[in-house]
């Protein structure tokens, strides 16, 4: 069989023009599907930052949230009754919300605040420049440094301004591992100051957050809270609620989802036309071979593994350039969300496989039709 | 007998409009016969030829080659039997214009899965017979008429098939060509285990057959008179 597999790619390599063509098409289709679906992974990845951020094990939340962004405001008790579960280690406020913040020079920007618990600090960003202790200053704040940092007109250290009317001093700087999708900088403080200042809602607590004595706790600590009436995720479980409510209730997921189609649909269209073009030019040599005595399924072999080949050379080289553009897009703009995964390269595989097996099939339903006797017309 | 052909009948097309190619035809060839089928254009010999090589499944009859009724194997055993035992040289040649002549001639040992090194190694010997050894890496389109059609017989002995069919070899060369590659094919590749069979219309080749049918409508006309 190898003998007839290497008789396939002579014929297949024979054809220059066509070949490249073929991978080209693939290489194409590759690329725009890795673009995006990882420009997708890369939005989703961003739209959980809060929760890699913060990086608590179990959140205890309102039952209708479906992302860190959108909390609705549980009553104090219910953290008293969470610290009483069995299982749980400790527990802690977090306050997640917005605020309005006053330039100095009178211009007004949207920020992301964070309050964390003041007695330990959960959930804490990693400091660049300032010390932890400053952050229960008077009026203290710390800016995280991403790509929206500028938007608050790059603040330093004792730069101050004001948030929903009171006054703001930033006490320290810091990093944190995920940038934020929503374009807007994030201001962390205490919980204490946080519900004092910023919501106008009864209730202020946006999550607790909670340790569980182990892993195997987390069972009995969901079962207790759901029967007090609220949710509580692990941070994988809260990060996939986040995904499927950008994938599927928002446009975002459905747009990209359509053009990963596309990309998807010019791409076999590329490639199947060209791959019957090439069949159908080859038609005779095919009739030929199968005159001289291929037997049909070698030469099925045969258009299989042509198709194989060049679908496996469009896939690397659409990889290739899908990332270093990728590269290219994180080097140049800061906050370009974009990652590849292990799944959206096993999508393109898979996506690649289709287009090549759809190809291959039409071509060999061509071949296997073809008449041997053509080759005593002339 | 190499072969037999017995009642062989063809016809395309359905009723009223069917066209018999071949209507009731029987003969037999031995081995070391070069037999030669001639006849007027439209009388049936393409047909004929697809028929008792395995190609052209006929309406009525049977082709027995070897003691084996052809037309009652399955479809790989018939691709199989094409393969071993017959070889071909089309009238159009049929060369991948993409593979180098000798790739050309290795084909059939390649499906009869030779490994390449040898079928390029028994390629190469075949070509020094039809007297191509230096053309060996050309595309056959950079070859002459009469060089193409030597590649084509190349191709067609390889396998050293005990059957070797021919159509029309004449048709696109010059007389004296054409000459020199039939009488070629007769001195270098017919023995006691072979047999050769020639469609033509050109009668300039005649003095090389063993014997000749002569075809009209479909029908053997005389019957096949031994020359020389
Ligand atoms: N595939 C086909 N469909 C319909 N009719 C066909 C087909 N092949 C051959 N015929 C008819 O069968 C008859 C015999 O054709 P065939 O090609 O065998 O003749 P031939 O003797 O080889 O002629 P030539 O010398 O022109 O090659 C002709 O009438 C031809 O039109
Ligand atoms: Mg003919």
């Amino acid at each position: 069989m190898s003998g007839v597999l290497s008789l396939a790619l002579k014929l297949l390599l024979g054809d220059r023009g066509k070949f490249y063509t073929l991978v080209i098409g693939i290489t194409f289709a590759v690329f725009l599907m890795m673009l995006m679906t990882s420009m997708f992974f890369g939005i989703i990845q961003h739209s959980a930052a809060n929760i890699i951020n913060i990086g608590a094990e179990v959140w205890v939340m309102d039952p209708n949230v479906q992302t860190p962004q959108n909390s609705i405001p549980m009553p104090n008790y219910v953290l008293d009754v969470v610290r009483s579960i069995p299982g749980v280690d400790y527990a802690v406020p977090l306050y997640l919300g917005g605020g309005l913040v006053r330039l100095e020079n009178g211009n007004y920007q949207g920020a992301t605040v964070v309050g964390l618990d003041d007695a330990t600090l959960f959930g804490r960003p990693t400091l660049a420049e300032g010390r932890l202790s400053d952050i229960y200053r008077n009026n203290a704040f710390f800016v995280v440094r991403d790509a929206n940092y500028a938007k608050l007109g790059s603040p330093r250290l004792g730069t101050t301004f004001e948030i929903n009317d009171h006054r703001g001093v930033i006490a320290g700087i810091a990093s944190v591992a995920v940038g934020s999708l929503f374009g807007l900088p994030t201001l962390y403080t205490t919980y204490e100051r946080a519900t004092q200042d910023l919501p106008s809602t009864r209730y202020v607590m946006s999550f607790i957050l909670v340790q569980p004595k182990s892993p195997a706790a987390v069972a009995g600590i969901q079962r207790a809270v759901q029967a007090l009436g609220y949710r509580a995720l692990t941070a994988a479980q809260f990060t996939t609620r986040n995904d499927r409510f950008y994938e599927f209730q928002t446009a975002m997921g459905m747009n990209i989802l359509i053009m990963t189609l596309i990309s998807f649909v010019v791409g076999l269209s590329i490639a199947g036309e060209t791959f019957y073009m090439f069949v159908l030019d080859n038609l005779e040599r095919f009739g030929a071979l199968k005159a001289i005595g291929a037997r049909s399924s070698e030469l099925v072999a045969m258009i299989f593994y042509q198709s194989l080949v060049v679908s496996f050379l469009g896939f690397g080289f659409g990889v290739l350039l899908a990332s270093g553009l990728i590269a290219f897009g994180k080097w140049r703009i800061p906050n370009y969300a974009a990652v590849i995964t292990y799944q959206n390269l096993a999508m393109a595989l898979v996506m690649v496989l289709i287009i090549s097996v759809v190809s291959a099939y039409i071509g060999i339903r061509r071949i296997l039709r073809i008449d041997p006797f053509v080759v005593f017309r002339s | 007998m190499i072969l037999t052909v017995d009642r062989v009948t063809k016809w395309f097309g359905e009723e009223p409009s069917r066209t018999y190619a071949l209507r009731d035809v029987s003969f037999a060839v031995d081995h070391e016969e070069m037999l030669y089928i001639v006849g007027p254009s439209g009388s049936g010999k393409t047909t004929l030829l697809s028929v008792i090589s395995g190609i052209l499944r006929p309406n009525d009859g049977t082709v027995t080659v070897e003691g084996k009724d052809i037309w009652n194997l399955s479809v790989d055993a018939l691709a199989d039997f094409r393969l071993h035992t017959l070889g071909f040289v089309f009238q159009d040649y049929h060369l991948f214009p993409r593979l180098t002549t000798i790739e050309n001639v290795a084909v059939p040992l390649v499906l009869r899965h030779v490994r390449w090194r040898e079928a390029l190694r028994k390629a190469r010997e075949v070509l020094e017979v039809v007297g191509l050894p230096e053309k060996a890496d050309l595309p056959p389109p950079r070859l002459s008429g009469g060089e193409q059609q030597r590649v084509a017989i190349a191709r067609a002995i390889v396998a050293e098939p005990d059957v070797l069919v021919l159509d029309e070899p004449t048709a696109s060369l010059d007389g004296d060509t054409g000459k020199r590659i039939v009488g070629f094919v007769k001195d270098r590749i017919l023995n006691a285990h072979r047999a050769i069979i020639v469609v033509t219309h050109d009668d300039r080749i005649y003095e090389y057959a063993s014997r000749i049918i002569h075809m009209e409508d479909g029908r053997i006309v005389a019957p096949a008179e031994a020359v020389a």
